[in-house]
């Protein structure tokens, strides 16, 4: 697979596109390096997943297509949260349709625009830190995103300012050939705080595509960020997600995921503690139906002392759907009284569902506490008994027996209105 | 209708794992009767409220269960609690992730059906006044079911869900096992306070005590997967006493138990 014929694109056109949008020398550069990569790297290896089965063919400049005037963009008031309509970013397609910032958060320094506008207006805020966390030359699949992303989204929150309100994103695909892209790119600087939600959904049925999404998030001394979200992608979709965190000392991350995708997935979820003190949570719910086959990783890289983290997974699998769950727990030699903690559960619904969990530990250090739990399980028949008695009807019990083993994710999403969202999606996806 | 309840057992034989546990029951219970089942261990005690709520790893093989004439075996789990039967169990099962009021709440709207559902404020209401008689602590609302509760905390909250959703006829399932004696005080005025002409009730306990606390009408003991003595207080009373042994020896039976090999 590893033949320049197979670039998807004339690197000449490439460079066309960046310049015409305005991007600058260094980005047009980025992208022609990941470009250039992507016809050297294999597709990624994953565990238990043939994903060079998958239909990858789509993910092409073509299909990147040119933004074109006449899509209609629906109504935006039902993309964004009502409580977060002053701080909101809408991207569909390729277009970055919406953004908006709180002139009160403004006036504090943060930024929150799409990532395009940030490379150009804030260079020395983007370039430190794009591509830093997820190196284009990881694979084909990294590579391709650093040629191909588009929109997205910069955060910025400058030093000791704290973000009350959560910031929103929404990405949407558009039927038609325009790709979906974004990559996002949080800075929070020294003692700061943000709470960053993304939704990510499909406009209409549509054409077959690859949405190869990427998240990074840099988290400075003491800083706090959580981040949280939400897929929701059609079947015909492949759903791309790969999100790094780097924390320095004392910083803090929080991720909340929500995989509720109806096509085949890969999601993975990175934490680099690397300061001292530093945390990571990392809590991930799926449901998977059909013939849906998703890897779902969740990956907490010890360096610092002092550090700890924690995960945790729940899969809900139905008809033929297959989910790999990966929990890895990296203590690297030094990491000193570092304690690392991961859970993952699946609840199979169907006897044609299959839910792998594979709990990893790799410790280098001797000073360590690290513990990990994994279960793979049908709903309890003594549970249901239990609530039938009550009165409840079957599907209603094994309506709250499922919910119940989804809520501790479900619960953390931190804008009420995406949980009762979350919720609705869930329930939709488990055929309800 | 709910004044003239009649609950009649007749010839209830069941298994599990192909093991016959009841091998001929009878009873009749009429409105706002007490009644007592007392006896050893292994002698089809619990499988009777299992069986009559409808567990699936039993089989019934003969007999029948009528509530009001209707047939309660043709009847799945929730049909029975919704025609009126409610069983306090033994060994409550714990559900992760669901908090006991959002459970309470759909369980009374489950019985009071689509269109009537309670009123939010009016369920809180009835919950805290009960939880407070029970002499729980208001934050076990929104604590997830049963989960991490101690023997006591589960058995009252058996009682919480059996005081809002005021079933027809209660089956006690050994209620009284793992409580100290504050708490089962607590539990049997919890009991007494739904005492009904309306209502009735089926205590299952090893002990006695119990029925200090919640005085029984008739008292009947099962051995062998069946009644083999029925009468009233009085009985309990010479049990606790004397045992068991006498009656075995007036009935001529050498080992109660059931469903083991010998």
């Amino acid at each position: 697979m590893t033949l320049n014929t197979l670039l998807p694109v004339d690197p000449k056109v490439l460079a066309d596109r960046s310049r015409s949008a305005g991007e600058p020398a260094w980005l047009t550069e980025l992208r022609l390096k990941g470009l250039e990569l992507a016809g050297e790297r294999e597709l990624p290896q994953l565990e238990k997943t043939r994903i060079d089965r998958w239909n990858w063919a789509t993910l092409s400049l073509d299909a990147a297509g040119h933004a074109t005037e006449t899509n209609t963009t629906p109504a935006l008031t039902e993309l964004l949260p009502s409580e977060n309509a002053g701080n909101a970013l809408v991207q569909i397609g390729a277009r970055t349709v919406h953004r908006e910032l709180s002139e009160e958060l403004k006036a504090q320094g943060v930024i929150f625009t799409d990532l395009v506008t940030a490379a150009r207006e804030h260079e020395d805020k983007v370039r430190p830190y794009l591509l830093k966390a997820i190196a284009a030359d990881e694979h084909r699949l990294t590579a391709l995103h650093a040629a191909f992303w588009n929109g997205g989204a910069f955060l910025y929150v400058p030093k000791n300012v704290q973000v009350e309100i959560p910031l929103y994103a929404s990405f949407m695909t558009e039927a038609g050939e325009t790709l979906l892209a974004p990559h996002v790119l949080i800075v929070a600087e020294e003692g700061s705080s943000v709470a960053y939600v993304e939704q990510f959904q499909s406009g209409s049925e549509e054409a077959a595509q690859v949405v190869p999404g990427a998240a990074e998030v840099f988290a400075a001394a003491g800083a706090q960020v959580r981040f949280a979200s939400i897929h929701n992608l059609s079947t015909s979709v492949i759903d791309v997600a790969y999100r790094r965190a780097i924390l320095e000392q004392d910083a803090r991350v929080e991720w909340v995921v929500g995989e509720l995708s109806a096509g085949n997935g890969i999601s993975d979820t990175t934490t680099y503690l690397n300061g001292k003190g530093s945390s990571a949570d990392a809590k991930v719910i799926c449901v998977g139906d059909g013939e849906q086959r998703l890897n779902l990783t969740t990956r907490n890289v010890h360096v610092g002392r002092a550090t700890e983290s924690d995960m945790s997974t729940r899969a809900v699998m139905r008809e033929s759907a297959t989910a790999i769950i990966n929990g890895i727990t990296k203590i690297e030699k030094g990491a000193t009284g570092a304690n690392g903690q991961q859970a993952e559960k699946v609840l199979m619904l169907s006897p044609t569902a299959r839910g792998d969990a594979n709990p990893i530990l790799l410790i280098d250090e001797d000073d360590v506490k690290a513990g990990h739990a994994a279960s793979v399980g049908q709903v309890n028949p003594e549970q249901i008994f239990y609530l039938m008695s009550r009165g409840l009807t079957r599907t209603e019990a094994e309506r709250l027996v499922i919910y119940g083993f989804l809520a501790p994710v479900v619960a953390e999403i931190p804008l009420p209105e995406l949980e009762k969202q979350l919720r609705e999606l869930v329930e939709r996806k488990l055929g309800q | 209708m709910a004044s003239t309840m009649h609950f009649q057992i007749e010839g209830l034989k069941a298994n599990i794992e192909n093991k016959e546990i009841l091998k001929g029951f009878d009873l009749t219970i009429n409105n706002g009767e007490i009644h007592a089942i007392m006896g050893p261990n292994g002698t089809g005690k619990s499988t009777l409220a299992s069986v009559l709520m409808g567990h699936p790893k039993y089989e019934v093989t003969a007999g029948s269960v009528t509530l009001d004439g209707e047939d309660l075996l043709e009847m799945s789990v929730d049909e029975r609690a919704r025609a009126g039967l409610f069983l306090a169990m033994q060994y409550p099962s714990e559900i992760p992730g669901v908090t006991n009021s959002d459970f309470l709440r759909s369980a009374i709207n489950a019985r009071r059906g689509e269109g009537n559902e309670i009123s939010l404020m009016k369920f809180i209401r009835q919950m805290e006044a009960k939880m407070k008689d029970l002499e729980m602590n208001p934050a076990f609302a929104h604590r997830y079911l049963n989960e991490g509760f101690s023997g006591g905390e589960k058995k009252r909250n058996e009682i919480l869900q059996l005081m809002l959703l005021e079933p027809r006829l209660t089956i006690l399932d050994e209620i009284d096992s793992g409580l100290d004696i504050d708490a089962l005080r607590i539990v049997a005025d919890g009991v007494n306070a739904m005492r009904s002409e309306e209502r009735s009730f089926l205590i299952i306990t090893h002990y006695q005590r119990l029925l200090n606390y919640i005085k029984p009408d008739f008292v009947h003991v099962m051995m062998q997967g069946r009644i083999v003595r029925s009468g009233g207080p009085e009985l309990a009373e010479r049990l606790e006493n004397e045992g068991y042994e006498w009656l075995k020896e007036e009935l001529g039976i050498v080992d109660e138990v059931v469903g083991q090999e010998a």
